[in-house]
């Protein structure tokens, strides 16, 4: 009897237990699922808002060249433009109708003219670009166009109907994005300087903050008499962890700029301050990767004679790499995406010119992602998303490089 | 093994020789900077930017180098030094201070050139779901104060702020919560707006008006503290964030500069302030009440060292540019009159030092 209720209140309690177990078991999971949902929310917004970027409109336009215009490239496609719409005659409607293409025509034009000759009857086709509103209303489904209403007056919007009945405008893939450097003008504003500028960026802090990182930590692991000094470094390494970006820009600016006198705005102040402030990341992960190895494996190189630098590198250091790459790219992986820093510096700024080396002019993918998001034009709204789609897919290309380097070295030792 | 550690080693020499070239190598650098070099306000920021652009793709030039740092950083930088290290032209959305002309006058940027580029507006906007409203400067500031008189009564005592509704000010407001979103301390722009609407507004009050004499300090703290109760939203730097919280809270108003509801006008519409409305024409004939001018100062010691330096200034005053039909107009602009944008143009390009 006695035995019965004992075994029935342990049947009860065991049934609770594994109901906990099973509870807990799905509050794990549901954690999973609420931070996959947002992940996926977050890159659907996203890929929605950017994926117009990648194919855009432009038209096939005739432009005339003629001889008394000389080199007035902005007459040219003016004139060639308004021979089109023979009803335009007042001044206000002639605005209205050169609102419709891109400004950049006539530098299309310019550089066109210059790498081919005219032809003897003077017309020479070129594909430009639509400015903002107007691009985005040809790319509208046509049902859907009354929402630019307010946007584009209804002659506008009548002449732009024309030329796509026409057949002059053609949908193609959106190469200036991933060709031009930043502009002011939404439809020829391009990701490839700020691209190119976060890549020498990246260099110089990898090549910066590296091999100072590894040294140091190191000497911390394996040579440093760990005495009191010894933990007001390990400390201070640690709260320099944490330490907000923007003080590193701030010591930039002092240091590297006021002091070494390294020029402003350019990769190579920017790679210094973004790899000052990925030191102690580096630090904390390459110790805790030699902290992993076995020592067991040196003290077999010891006791086979190996000195200590030689037990070191031979042993310790190629087994701790694959852990050192990882705290590398997880601190450069930071240092990507930091614009505060960048400020202080001068990288925030407008450069219309492709970087071409470590001292250039130049900006970052995060800070093209935030004068973007701040500019007024409309068109910036989808250019802004395009920029972290890039910006998102260069830290993919950088986080499969660090797996690449890590599974190499796994397998090789 | 061995193998193995030549990509490490090679990877330790090759930073080392890095950071001992940097030593050297920028002072090379440093040397010859063939680049216009421009900071300052971002207000002014997309304008300069876009002359840059025109101004590099047009002339042989290399296209300025154009940062954003806001008026106040820009003018310390630019009051900093002269040199290559130093920037050449800064961008403001207000006059430089007497205490910045002072800092430049210590540091040897004696001769400044500035040139007033035109007027930007600063609109309370809403969703087009809602209708326009009606309001004063008296009004703006009773509804966003921390303190206001008991009332709204001249002369009463000052109170925290009561109002929760446009209506609780006056009847003839639609009877919905005040909630505006606007910048936070740190933008020029809610510099703007708490300078020329909140004060305006404070000081229609004679009472208040009075103290300006008798307790500066108190006249300003009371004219220009915004109220902490939630009816004002720090909204953040970014003016199109702004837009679309409006867009989804029809009833919520928002303070940003005329260029962001100009090209959002399809979705959200201006309010009239004093019975003006925020347009194009009102703000450029100075019937707007809330708009502010902006610059542009020139170092001229760096005109003769810096190659296109003058070409810039004329690029910018060229009619095609700033004037009435210019771009920069497309780009949100707004002129200056005719009489003084000759005026101003003629003197820019002669790069007239302004006297401090």
């Amino acid at each position: 009897m006695n035995n019965a209720v004992l075994s029935q209140r342990m049947q009860t309690q065991l049934r609770r237990r594994h109901a906990a177990e099973k509870r807990f078991r799905w509050y794990g999971a549901a954690a999973l699922c609420f931070a996959l949902a947002f992940l996926f929310v977050l890159l659907a917004t996203i890929i929605f808002n950017g994926a117009g970027v990648f194919i855009h409109k432009r038209m096939l336009f005739e432009v005339a060249v003629s001889e008394h215009h000389g080199d007035r490239y902005g007459a040219m496609i003016k004139d060639s433009w308004k021979a089109q719409f023979p009803e335009v005659t007042n001044r206000r409607q002639r605005r209205e109708l050169y609102g419709l293409i891109s400004r950049d025509a006539e530098f299309l034009l310019r550089e066109h003219l210059a790498g081919v000759s005219v032809p003897d009857n003077g017309i020479v086709v070129l594909s430009v670009p639509f400015s903002g509103d107007a691009g985005e209303f040809l790319e509208t489904d046509p049902e859907k166009r009354d929402a630019f209403s307010e946007r584009l007056s209804p002659e506008q919007r009548g002449w732009l109907e024309r030329i796509e009945a026409s057949g002059q405008v053609e949908t193609v893939f959106n190469k200036d994005f991933f060709l031009n450097a930043d502009s002011r003008e939404p439809e020829i504003a391009g990701i490839l300087g700020a691209l190119i500028g976060s890549m020498l960026t990246m260099c110089v802090t990898f090549l910066f903050s590296f091999p100072i990182g590894v040294m140091a930590a190191i000497y911390l692991e394996e040579f440093a008499a760990k005495g009191r000094l010894f933990r007001f470094i390990e400390v201070n390494i640690n709260n320099l962890a944490a330490v907000p970006s923007i003080v590193f820009g701030l010591l930039g600016l002092a240091v590297f700029i006021g002091l070494f006198g390294v020029p402003r705005s350019t990769p190579l102040v920017g790679g210094l301050v973004l790899g000052l402030m990925t030191l102690p990341t580096m630090i904390i992960a390459t110790r805790a990767a030699l902290q992993a190895v076995p020592s067991s494996l040196r003290y077999a190189a010891l006791a086979l004679g190996a000195t200590p630098t030689q037990a070191l590198l031979h042993q310790g250091l190629p087994a701790a790499m694959p852990g050192i790459f990882t705290g590398a790219i997880i601190g450069m992986a930071q240092a990507l995406g930091e614009t505060a820093p960048l400020l202080m510096i001068g990288m925030v700024a407008f450069v219309a010119d492709i970087p071409d080396g470590f001292t250039s002019a130049s900006t970052a993918l995060p800070v093209q992602v935030f004068l973007w998001a701040d500019s007024p034009e409309r068109g910036f709204v989808e250019k802004t998303s395009a920029a972290i789609l890039v910006l998102l897919a260069f830290l993919a290309v950088m986080n499969s490089a660090a797996i690449y380097l890590r599974r190499k070295f796994e397998i090789k030792w | 093994m061995r193998n193995l550690l030549f990509p490490i080693k090679g990877a330790l020499a090759f930073g080392f020789a890095l950071v001992l070239l940097t030593g050297f190598g920028a002072g090379e650098s440093l040397a010859e900077r063939g680049r216009i070099h421009i900071v300052g306000s971002s207000t002014v920021f997309p304008f300069s930017a876009a002359v840059s652009e025109y101004f590099g793709k047009s002339t042989d030039f290399p296209t300025p180098l154009v940062e954003s740092t806001g008026s106040g950083g820009g003018l310390k930088l630019f009051c900093a030094g002269v040199g290559e290290g130093h920037p050449d032209i800064t961008n403001a959305s207000r006059r430089i201070k007497s205490s910045e002309a002072k800092s430049c006058i210590e540091n040897g940027v004696n001769e400044v050139t500035e040139v007033k580029i035109g007027f930007d507006g600063i609109v309370l906007a809403n969703s087009k779901e809602t209708p326009t409203i009606n309001v004063s400067l008296r009004q703006i500031w009773l509804a966003l104060a921390k303190e206001v008189p008991e009332g709204g009564e001249d002369g009463a005592d000052l109170v925290p702020n009561p109002h929760k509704n446009w209506s609780d000010i006056d009847p003839s407001l639609p009877n919905v919560a005040i909630e505006v979103l606007g910048p936070p301390p740190t933008s020029g722009t809610r510099d703007a707006f708490v300078e020329i609407a909140m004060e305006g507004g404070c000081k229609s009050f004679d009472s208040i008006k009075a103290m300006k004499k008798s307790d500066k300090n108190a006249y300003r703290a009371l004219c220009h503290t915004v109220r902490e109760d939630g009816a004002w939203i720090d909204a953040g730097e970014n003016d199109n964030l702004i837009v679309q919280k409006l867009l989804s809270n029809p009833g919520a108003f928002g303070v940003f500069g005329f260029s962001f509801l100009d090209q959002n006008h399809d979705r959200l519409h201006g309010s009239y302030v004093d019975g003006v409305e925020p347009s194009f024409e009102n703000i450029a004939s100075g019937d707007y009440p809330v708009s502010r001018s902006l610059f542009f100062y020139v170092k001229n010691a760096h005109v003769d060292n810096i190659p296109g330096l003058r070409e810039y200034v004329g690029a910018f005053t060229d009619e095609d540019a700033w004037g009435e039909e210019g771009y920069l107009v497309d780009k949100g602009l707004i002129p200056l009159p005719d009489a003084e944008r000759e005026a101003t143009g003629k003197q820019a390009r002669a790069l007239k030092p302004m006297s401090f």
